[in-house]
C-alpha cells in the first residue's frame, strides 16, 4: 500500500496587506493580505524549506526521489530537482525529476510519486511543489497570487494517508498562462476561463473520482479545492454541491493563490485536522483538472509537529512598504550600488563545492572529536583540524539542520544587496562548531548576542546567468 | 644577538606624501614623490641604492618601483600582506641589511584607490572565478563585530560603547588637524561623530576611516653607515609579523574580544627589544585604526590598556597627544586615509619625525605644537584582514641605547 508519510509545508515570513497594494495605486484593496517571498528566497528555495520540514524525522537518505514541482523554476536548463535534493541530503542515486509548466504540476507529481510507490520501482519519492508567480503591477493579479511551498513524502510502510482513487482530466483551456518571453502572468477575459473552464472541469474530474471509490459527497470530510481566487473559489464550491463545513479553507485569504503548491498547501492544511477514517477530496485546476481522494489512517497522529501551514501563518511580518516589494522582485530599476559588481560563479568551482555545500556538510575530527566548517572564497572543504592540527582524519557532519546561537552580529549598511542592511552573524552551532552566516528574516532591533537561530537555504546571489544558493540564519521562531 | 633585529639596522632616510583623494597623480607620481623625498633627507642618489622591497596591494611585480624610478637592473621585490603590506616590505629590507647583503636599501609602499570610482574598499575578494557561497562581506561589518561583542561583554550600554569609540575618533581628529599631510583635516566635534549615519552597526561614518592614495619610503642601512651620514638616525628595535590560522569564524574559542595575533606579534616584539612594561616604556604608537573599536581592542592586545579596562584610559584622554601614551599622533588612517600598500610606512615616518624632534615640519600653521617631549621608543601596529583572521606586523623603532 503506498501513500503518504510524511508532509511539511512553508510560508515567507514577509506578508504584504493587500490594502497597501490598494493604497499604492489608489485602487481598492481587497481584505487579508499575500505571502511574499523573500529577496532571496524563489521555488528552490522554498522548496527545500517544505521539505527540511516535511523530513523533520526522515533520514533524508532514504529518500529514493525528488519530485519539483513548480512554473517558476529558476532554470529552464539544470535540474531544478537536483540542487534542492542535494541541498537536502537525498541520495546521488535519486531519481530527481522537474515537473513544470502547469499549475497542475504539483498533482501531477502526487500522482506520479504515487504510481512509481505502488508500483515498487522506488521505495520513497518526495513532493516538493512551490510558485511564486509574477503579476504585473496594479493588475488583479498581483492581489491574488502569493508564494508557498508544500513537500509530501510518499512511502508504502506506516502510511498515514492512502490514496483512494485519482481522476485526471487535460484540456487545452488556457486562461492563464506566460510565454517563453514573458515575465508576467497573462489571462484572457477571466468570464471564459471561469465560465468555460474552471465551472465545470473540476466538477467532472470529482466526480469521476468519487465514482471510482463509490463515494458519495457525504462521505467527503474536507474538500480542498483550488482556485484563483475567494470569489471563483466560493462559486465552485457552491456549485459542486458542498457544505460550507466541508470546504478546507483555500489560504487564498491570508497566503494567497499559490499556483502549482496550492493543492498541496490547502491538502496539508486539512491534513494538520484530520482525523482517522478522514476522506479528502483534492481537486486541483490549470489546463484540465485533477481529483485525488485520500484516506486518513491512525498513522496520522505520527506526524504532527510539523511547522506545517497552521504555525507557518502565524509566523509572519507585515511588510507595510510596497516599494520594497518591487525592489524585491526586481520590478523597478534601482540606482546600482556604489561597489564593485560580482564576479561571475565558477562552475567547476561550484561542482567542486556542491557536495559540502549545498547540504551544509563540515566535517567531525575523528581524534579529538571537533565538529568544524571551513567556508572560505576558495573552499569548502576542512583537510587540518582546527584543534588538534591532524590531517584528513575527519567524518561528514552535517550543520544545516542545528540550531545555534549568535557570538557577534552586525547590520552591514555598505554592502550591496536587495534589502538592506545585511545582518551577518557568527553562530555557535549546539553540539560545537561555528560559521559566520548572513541573517534573514529578523528585524535589526531583536537581534542580540546569544539569540537563538536556525539555518535556512536562500540564494546568495544571480550573476551573469548564475544562481548561486547557500545557507543563511534566521531567528528561531517556533 | 643572534634572532633579533635590535639595533642591527638603521634608517638614514625617510618620505611620505600628502595622503588623500590625489585625482591629480598617479601612483607611480607619489612614488617619485616620496622616494626623492627620502633620498633628499638620505642625502644620497637613485644609484646608491642597492636593492629595493616595494608594498603594493595592486601593482604587479617590482616593476611598478623601478619603471618610475628608473633603477637600473637592480633587485626589486613586491610584497602584499594586505595591510601590512608596506611594513613588510621595511621588514624584509631591513633583514637583507642585518645579513650584510646589502648596506644601503630602500622600502617603499604605495597604493592608489581613488581611480576605483567607489568610497570604501570592495568586498577584500577578487572578482573571478570561485564557488562564490561566502557572502559578499565588508571590512566594516567584520569589525563591527568586535564593537557588538565588547558592548555586550562588559555590559556597555549603546551609549556608553558609541561614546568610547567615538572618543577614540575625535581624538585621532584633533592630532590630524594639525597635520599637513592629512587627508582629513577638519575639526570634528563628539556629537558629528556620534549621530552620523551607520556604515555598519553599531558603527557609523566617523568609526571607520576612508580609503585614499599614498606613499612612503625608507632608507635603511648598518648603524656604522647611519651613523657616518647624519647624527639623529633612528634604530630599528623589533619587526615582527603574525598571521592568523583565520579560524575565528570556525572555532568556538575565539571571543571577539581581542585579535590574538596582535596578541602574539607584540609579545614577540617585546621579546625582542626587550621591553617589559610597554604601557611604561613605549613613548609613542601609530596602531591601525581601520576602525574605531580596532584601535580600542588593540590597545588591550598591545598591554597598553588592562583587558576590559581600555574605556577608562580612552576617555580620561590617556592616548591624547598630551596623554601618557599618545597614540595616532599624526591623526592615524581616521584622517590620513588607508592606502593599504603605504599605511606602514606612513606610520614609520610620524615615529621618524618624533625621535628626531622634526614633528612639527608637518604642522599646520596657527595650531599648538604637535612634537613630543623626549620620546624614546616608537610602536607601529597593522592588521591585515579582520578580526576572525588576520596578518599582524607590530615593529619597535627608536633611539640610539634604549
Amino acid at each position: 500500500m503506498a501513500g503518504i508519510i510524511s508532509y511539511g509545508a512553508y510560508i515567507p515570513y514577509y506578508r504584504l496587506p493587500r490594502a497597501a497594494i490598494g493604497k499604492m495605486w489608489d485602487a481598492k484593496g481587497g481584505r487579508g493580505e499575500k505571502a511574499v517571498a523573500g529577496f532571496d528566497e524563489d521555488p528552490i528555495t522554498m522548496s527545500v524549506a517544505a521539505g527540511l520540514d516535511c523530513l523533520r524525522d526522515v533520514d533524508p537518505r532514504t529518500v529514493e526521489a525528488l519530485f519539483l514541482a513548480t512554473t517558476c523554476a529558476p532554470y529552464k536548463e539544470r535540474q531544478n530537482s537536483t540542487i534542492v535534493a542535494t541541498a537536502l541530503d537525498l541520495p546521488q542515486a535519486a531519481r530527481n525529476t522537474d515537473f513544470a509548466n502547469c499549475l497542475r504540476a504539483g498533482t501531477n507529481a502526487i500522482m506520479a510519486a504515487l504510481d512509481s510507490v505502488e508500483a515498487g520501482t522506488l521505495k520513497s519519492v518526495l513532493v516538493t511543489a512551490a510558485d511564486m508567480r509574477l503579476a504585473g503591477a496594479a493588475g488583479e493579479d498581483e492581489q491574488d497570487f502569493g508564494d508557498g511551498s508544500g513537500a509530501l513524502l510518499f512511502g508504502s510502510n506506516n502510511v498515514a494517508v492512502e490514496i483512494e482513487a485519482y481522476h485526471c482530466l487535460s484540456e487545452d483551456l488556457a486562461d492563464y498562462w506566460r510565454s517563453h518571453e514573458d515575465t508576467y502572468v497573462r489571462h484572457w477575459e477571466d468570464r471564459f476561463g471561469r465560465e468555460e473552464g474552471y465551472m465545470r472541469l473540476p466538477v467532472e474530474a470529482a466526480a469521476g473520482a468519487m465514482k471510482k471509490c463509490g463515494l458519495k459527497k457525504e462521505d467527503i470530510s474536507r474538500l480542498c479545492l483550488c482556485g484563483a481566487n475567494l470569489r471563483s473559489h466560493a462559486a465552485l464550491a457552491a456549485k459542486m454541491g458542498f457544505s460550507k463545513e466541508q470546504i478546507q479553507d483555500p489560504l487564498l485569504a491570508d497566503v494567497g493563490n499559490t499556483g502549482t503548491a496550492q493543492p498541496l498547501m490547502i491538502l496539508i492544511g486539512a491534513l494538520e485536522d484530520a482525523k482517522p477514517g478522514d476522506r479528502i477530496l483534492l481537486v486541483s485546476w490549470g489546463n484540465g483538472s485533477d481529483a485525488i481522494i485520500f484516506r486518513v489512517n491512525e498513522e496520522i497522529d505520527n506526524i504532527r509537529g510539523r511547522r506545517g501551514i497552521k504555525r507557518h501563518l502565524k509566523i509572519k511580518k507585515t511588510l507595510d512598504n510596497y516599494g520594497r516589494y518591487l525592489r524585491w522582485r526586481d520590478m523597478v530599476d534601482i540606482a546600482p550600488p556604489p561597489r564593485p559588481p560580482a564576479g561571475a560563479a565558477s562552475m567547476s568551482a561550484q561542482w567542486r563545492e556542491h557536495s559540502t555545500a549545498l547540504p551544509l556538510y563540515g566535517v567531525k575530527c575523528k581524534n579529538c572529536g571537533t565538529p568544524q566548517l571551513y567556508l572560505s572564497s576558495s573552499s569548502t572543504r576542512a583537510r587540518i583540524c582546527l584543534n588538534c592540527g591532524r590531517k584528513d582524519e575527519f567524518e561528514p557532519y552535517r550543520f544545516a539542520n542545528r540550531r545555534g546561537q549568535v557570538a557577534s552580529f552586525s547590520h552591514d549598511f555598505l554592502a550591496a544587496g536587495t534589502d538592506p542592511p545585511t545582518t551577518a552573524a557568527v553562530i555557535d552551532f549546539e553540539g560545537g562548531g561555528r560559521g559566520q552566516f548572513n541573517m534573514v528574516d529578523r528585524e535589526p532591533d531583536e537581534c542580540s548576542v546569544g539569540m537563538k537561530v536556525e539555518m535556512t537555504f536562500r540564494k546568495l546571489q544571480y550573476t551573469q546567468g548564475t544562481h548561486t544558493y547557500f545557507w543563511k540564519c534566521k531567528p528561531v521562531r517556533d | 644577538m643572534p634572532g633579533s633585529i635590535k639595533d642591527r639596522v638603521a634608517i638614514v632616510g625617510m618620505g611620505c606624501t600628502r595622503f588623500g583623494e590625489r585625482w591629480d597623480v598617479s601612483a607611480a607620481d607619489m612614488i617619485v614623490e616620496a622616494v626623492y623625498q627620502a633620498y633628499e633627507d638620505a642625502g644620497i642618489e637613485t644609484k646608491d641604492i642597492q636593492a629595493a622591497w616595494l608594498g603594493t596591494a595592486t601593482g604587479m611585480t617590482g616593476m611598478v618601483l623601478s619603471e618610475p624610478l628608473r633603477l637600473q637592473y637592480i633587485p626589486v621585490t613586491r610584497v602584499e600582506n594586505a595591510c601590512a603590506t608596506a611594513s613588510d616590505a621595511f621588514r624584509n629590507a631591513c633583514y637583507a641589511v642585518a645579513a650584510g647583503i646589502y648596506d644601503m636599501v630602500l622600502a617603499v609602499g604605495v597604493d592608489k584607490f581613488k581611480d576605483s570610482g567607489i568610497s570604501g574598499l570592495g568586498d577584500g575578494g577578487a572578482p573571478g572565478p570561485s564557488h562564490a557561497m561566502e557572502a559578499e562581506s565588508t571590512p566594516p561589518r567584520q569589525f563591527a563585530m568586535l564593537a557588538t561583542t565588547y558592548f555586550s561583554k562588559y555590559g556597555l550600554s549603546f551609549e556608553e560603547g558609541k561614546h568610547m569609540i567615538g572618543r577614540v575618533s575625535w581624538k585621532s581628529h584633533q592630532n590630524g588637524m594639525r597635520n599637513k599631510n592629512a587627508h582629513f583635516q577638519k575639526d570634528v566635534s563628539m556629537d558629528t561623530i556620534l549621530n552620523a549615519p551607520m556604515v555598519a552597526w553599531p558603527l557609523g561614518l566617523f568609526d571607520c576611516c576612508g580609503v585614499s592614495d599614498g606613499a612612503a619610503a625608507a632608507i635603511i642601512t648598518t648603524p656604522e653607515i647611519a651613523q657616518s651620514m647624519r647624527k639623529d638616525p633612528v634604530y630599528v628595535k623589533a619587526l615582527q609579523i603574525s598571521m592568523a590560522p583565520r579560524d575565528g569564524n570556525f572555532n568556538t574559542n575565539y571571543d571577539f574580544l581581542h585579535v590574538e595575533a596582535t596578541v602574539r606579534a607584540a609579545e614577540a616584539a617585546y621579546k625582542e627589544a626587550g621591553i617589559k612594561n610597554p604601557r611604561e616604556e613605549i613613548s609613542m604608537a601609530e596602531v591601525h585604526d581601520c576602525f574605531s573599536i580596532t584601535e580600542a581592542v588593540t590597545m588591550e592586545d598591545l598591554r597598553f590598556s588592562p583587558r576590559g579596562k581600555v574605556r577608562d584610559d580612552i576617555e580620561n584622554g590617556f592616548f591624547d597627544l598630551d596623554g601618557g601614551l599618545p597614540v595616532q599622533l599624526d591623526g592615524g588612517l581616521k584622517c590620513f586615509g588607508h592606502p593599504i600598500g603605504a599605511s606602514g610606512l606612513r606610520m614609520l615616518y610620524e615615529m621618524y619625525l618624533q625621535l628626531q624632534g622634526r614633528a612639527d615640519e608637518l604642522l599646520n600653521p596657527g595650531f599648538p605644537s604637535r612634537q613630543l617631549a623626549n620620546p624614546k621608543l616608537g610602536l607601529t601596529h597593522n592588521l591585515g584582514g579582520s578580526p576572525d583572521g588576520c596578518a599582524i606586523f607590530v615593529g619597535i623603532v627608536g633611539l640610539p641605547g634604549v
